[in-house]
């Protein structure tokens, strides 16, 4: 018996969006069949990786991670050109520090960092709130302007806050980072309000919600393949946004990239029991079909890219 | 491809003779495709139909077992190629290779390794399963030496033997005759010779060859040559070919049921690099390698692919769950703290795990919360005041205690307020957030 290879009639592709501006511009997406079936579709983009800045020093991150950063965490800007050498793609500046359990910065204050990195490095920028919805609204509006002719990546647009984040991003021309909760169906719910507020689908990046290795990445995995099989087979214009994942915050939080050998001896090495959390997780969002991720280890991202490049 | 009741009629004898314990062929058959009945109960079914109908009740990939005894290890038999249509069932072994040109000293040391893989995680054991014996040094005689050091030192676990030599597998398998090892590989130049071994000693066959038009015609050829038990390598090694080929074969047999394919996977995804090792197996175990073979097994990297196959493997329908009880961790007695949480098995045994770390004797009162995690709980509305009080008063573990303290987790300390209402005469502690800090925070009250 002849082996008749078993394709996929695809209909749907995903949308190019490119972040940055100038040589070192990156675009996303643009795949038009299932994560690396190079048998039966085109990428012509490789999924991008971006490592992570935030306004404050990571003094509560696990050591593995603090000591690959070394001083430059001190400061957000030199920290950024650290992420530049190291390879990185994508600058992701996370205004933690606005935060109001944390030390509640202003937008003012929040603006004025944003800048600062984005003229410290010539690679594209994700600038990204807290995470509580009510302050990054005010703060990504001054964000936004503070970085406006950089065609950046704004987020992350909520439920809640939707609508401020994405004027804010629509204001100043810059691309959209819309989470949602783990679902199929609120994830195309957020692409439909944004897109009935008038903001351009195409310029959308769909976050699903991420989780770490060992802790609920497979919810994250099953809603990204139904995700994407949904853009590509069944041709849902809604569901068609690139995806990123923000697996950095998520890895550096689990036992498994903090617990000592000496702790826990049947786990072995630390470095690379931490190094291999953050890759293989990045390997499961890259499996799943991940457009760009967002990172801490700039090891662990350095062996991501390597992966990637023997994925494509 | 499942038949109809109709099409299976037509292989029927068709005399109603009613010895199957059904009225009619026709009844009898349409129980046959409903999976209600097996053709064992008709006497009269002829060779050709139990042929036909035996082959197209086989499941689209087959199920192969490898070794013998409670170590042994089922693969295959998958039904779909998204975890989220059903779910994955036998998960991906992973396996060491041990070359004979590294017996003795290093040999021993990658044995014992094996022997003390196994974790705990999430209330599952997890280990290595089973050890590749390589012949590397062309010669027989030292190849089956090494089979004999593995399975003196390593009893029950299962084994893969790795030659082209037929010589050499037939040296190997002299020591594990009765073990139903897996043999690697028949090519297209072995092929006759490793299938009379692998039948022979019952034991399964992998069929090595490169792309896979190579492979399905080696796979259909050994078939012919009466072996049954049939592992596919299609000659990936790395990742990129892997989810490829790996995708064909999955689709071709589950969405085509094309039988020369229908066969589980062995990948080898061995790289002087670990990390570099460890990030192509993983891309392996998503997308559809049943077995794994590994250079070496490093502790940190057996957690994360062993805890990435414990995932992917989960049943995406229903969260790993535990009982509803009120557990006691270690001896306990009415002083000890009580503290609640979860039954999503992940919350449960992380929590228990951490304080077990703090050896503090404490009751730990487990909710059902469907499986939910403590937060996704609380935000589907299911683990509030009103509900833990009512779980607290009926769970009867005022009977256990003196005092009335409950320890709740620190995400949710919002609910203290509401609690303290709810329990009247009982005092709410908020604990740490995060599980990793319940050490401290008990040996700091007690
Ligand atoms: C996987 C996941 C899901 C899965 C469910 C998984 C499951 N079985 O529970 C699914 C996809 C179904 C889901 C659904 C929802 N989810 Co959800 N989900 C998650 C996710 C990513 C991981 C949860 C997890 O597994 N955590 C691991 C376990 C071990 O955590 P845990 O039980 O809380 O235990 C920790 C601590 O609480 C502590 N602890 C536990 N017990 C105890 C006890 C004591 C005494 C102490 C001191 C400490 C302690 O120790 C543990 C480790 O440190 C989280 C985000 C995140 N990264 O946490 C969101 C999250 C929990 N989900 C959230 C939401 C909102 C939802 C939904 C309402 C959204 C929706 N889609 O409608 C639904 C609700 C479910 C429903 N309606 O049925 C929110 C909750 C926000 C909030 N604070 O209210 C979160 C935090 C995401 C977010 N940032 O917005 N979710
Ligand atoms: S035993 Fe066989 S021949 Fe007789 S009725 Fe049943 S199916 Fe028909």
């Amino acid at each position: 018996m002849a082996l008749a290879i078993p394709k996929e009639a695809y209909s749907g592709k995903i949308y190019e969006v490119q972040l940055g501006t100038g040589p070192k511009a990156v675009t996303i997406g643009g795949a038009n069949a299932l994560p690396f079936l190079g048998f039966e579709g085109v990428f012509p983009h490789k999924p991008a990786i971006a490592l992570e800045v935030t306004d404050t020093s990571p003094d509560d991150w696990p050591e593995t991670v603090r000591k690959a950063i070394g001083d430059a965490g001190k400061s957000p800007a030199q920290w950024a050109k650290l992420c530049q050498s190291a390879g990185a793609d994508i600058v992701a500046l996370r205004l933690i520090g606005t935060h109001p359990d944390q030390q509640n910065k202003s937008p003012e204050e929040a603006a004025k960092v944003a800048a600062e990195v984005a003229s410290a490095v010539d690679i594209p920028l994700i600038v990204l709130g807290s995470g509580h919805a009510e302050k990054d609204s005010q703060v990504l509006q001054a964000v936004a302007a503070a970085v406006r002719g950089k065609n950046c990546a704004i987020g992350k647009a909520m439920e809640e806050n939707y609508k401020t984040v994405a004027a804010a991003a629509m204001a100043n021309d810059h691309k959209l980072i819309a989470m949602s909760q783990l679902d199929v169906n609120l994830a195309k719910q957020l692409n439909i309000l944004l897109t009935q507020m008038g903001f351009a689908k195409e310029r959308i990046i769909m976050d699903p919600m991420s989780s770490a290795l060992g802790y609920g990445l497979e919810y994250t995995y099953s809603v990204m393949e139904r995700i994407r099989q949904a853009a590509l087979l069944q041709n849902d214009p809604m569901m068609q946004t690139p995806i990123v994942c923000d697996i950095g915050m998520n890895v550096w939080k689990v036992k498994e990239t903090m617990a000592p050998e000496a702790e826990v001896s049947e786990w072995g090495s630390l470095e690379d029991r931490a190094v291999a959390w953050e890759v293989i997780t990045a390997s499961g969002m890259l499996a799943a079909g991940a457009d760009m991720l967002i990172m801490r280890h700039p090891g662990a991202a350095a062996k991501t890219k390597e992966l990637i490049s023997e994925l494509m | 491809m499942a038949l109809s009741g109709v099409e299976i009629f037509k292989y029927l004898p068709k005399t109603n003779c009613k010895k199957c314990g059904h009225p009619t062929c026709l009844a009898f058959a349409m129980k046959l495709a409903a999976k209600q009945a097996s053709l064992d109960a008709c006497p009269d079914a002829s060779e050709e139909a139990k042929k036909i109908l035996g082959e197209a009740a086989a499941p689209p990939i087959r199920a192969v077992t490898i070794g013998t005894g409670d170590k042994a290890v089922k693969i295959g038999d998958e039904i779909c190629l998204f975890r989220h249509e059903k779910k994955f069932f036998n998960p991906t072994v992973f396996a060491v290779s041990i070359k004979d040109t590294e017996a003795g000293e290093a040999a021993a040391k990658k044995i014992e390794a094996v022997k003390s893989s196994e974790i705990d995680r999430v209330g599952q054991k997890l280990r290595v399963e089973a050890i590749a014996v390589v012949e590397e040094s062309g010669d027989p005689a030292k190849f089956a030496s090494l089979v004999k050091q593995v399975v003196d030192s390593a009893p029950g676990v299962p084994l893969i033997l790795v030659s082209k030599n037929p010589a050499a597998i037939e040296a190997g398998i002299a020591h594990c005759a009765d073990k139903k090892p897996l043999i690697y590989a028949a090519t297209n130049d072995n092929a006759e010779a490793m299938a009379k071994i692998a039948k022979e000693k019952k034991a399964s066959l992998a069929v090595a060859a490169d792309g896979l038009d190579a492979v399905t015609a080696l796979s259909e050829k050994v078939k012919g040559l009466g072996v049954e038990d049939i592992v596919l390598d299609p000659g990936a090694r790395k990742a990129k070919d892997m989810i490829e080929q790996y995708t064909i074969i999955r689709r071709a047999a589950i969405k085509k049921n094309f039988k020369p394919l229908g066969y589980p996977i062995i990948s080898f995804a061995a790289d002087g690099n670990p990390m570099t090792e460890a990030a192509r197996a993983s891309i392996a175990v998503m997308k559809y390698a049943s077995i794994v073979v590994l250079s070496n097994i490093e502790k940190w990297k057996m957690l994360a692919l062993l805890s990435l196959r414990q995932n992917i493997y989960t049943d995406p329908q229903v969260p790993m769950q535990v009982a509803q009880n009120i557990y006691k961790i270690g001896e306990a007695n009415e002083n000890s703290p009580l503290m609640i949480t979860t039954n999503f098995s992940l919350s449960y045994f992380i929590v228990r795990g951490e304080v077990e770390n703090s050896k503090v004797p404490s009751w730990l009162a487990v909710m059902d919360n469907e499986g939910l995690s403590v937060l996704t709980a609380w935000a589907a509305g299911k683990f509030t005041a009103s509900r833990i009080a009512q779980f607290i008063t009926e769970s009867g573990v005022e009977k256990n205690i003196k005092h009335r303290e409950l320890i709740i987790p620190g995400y949710v300390a919002i609910l203290s307020g509401a609690l303290e209402e709810k329990l009247p005469g009982w005092k709410i502690t908020v604990g740490p957030r995060e599980a990793n800090g319940l050490p401290s925070f008990l040996k700091g009250r007690a």
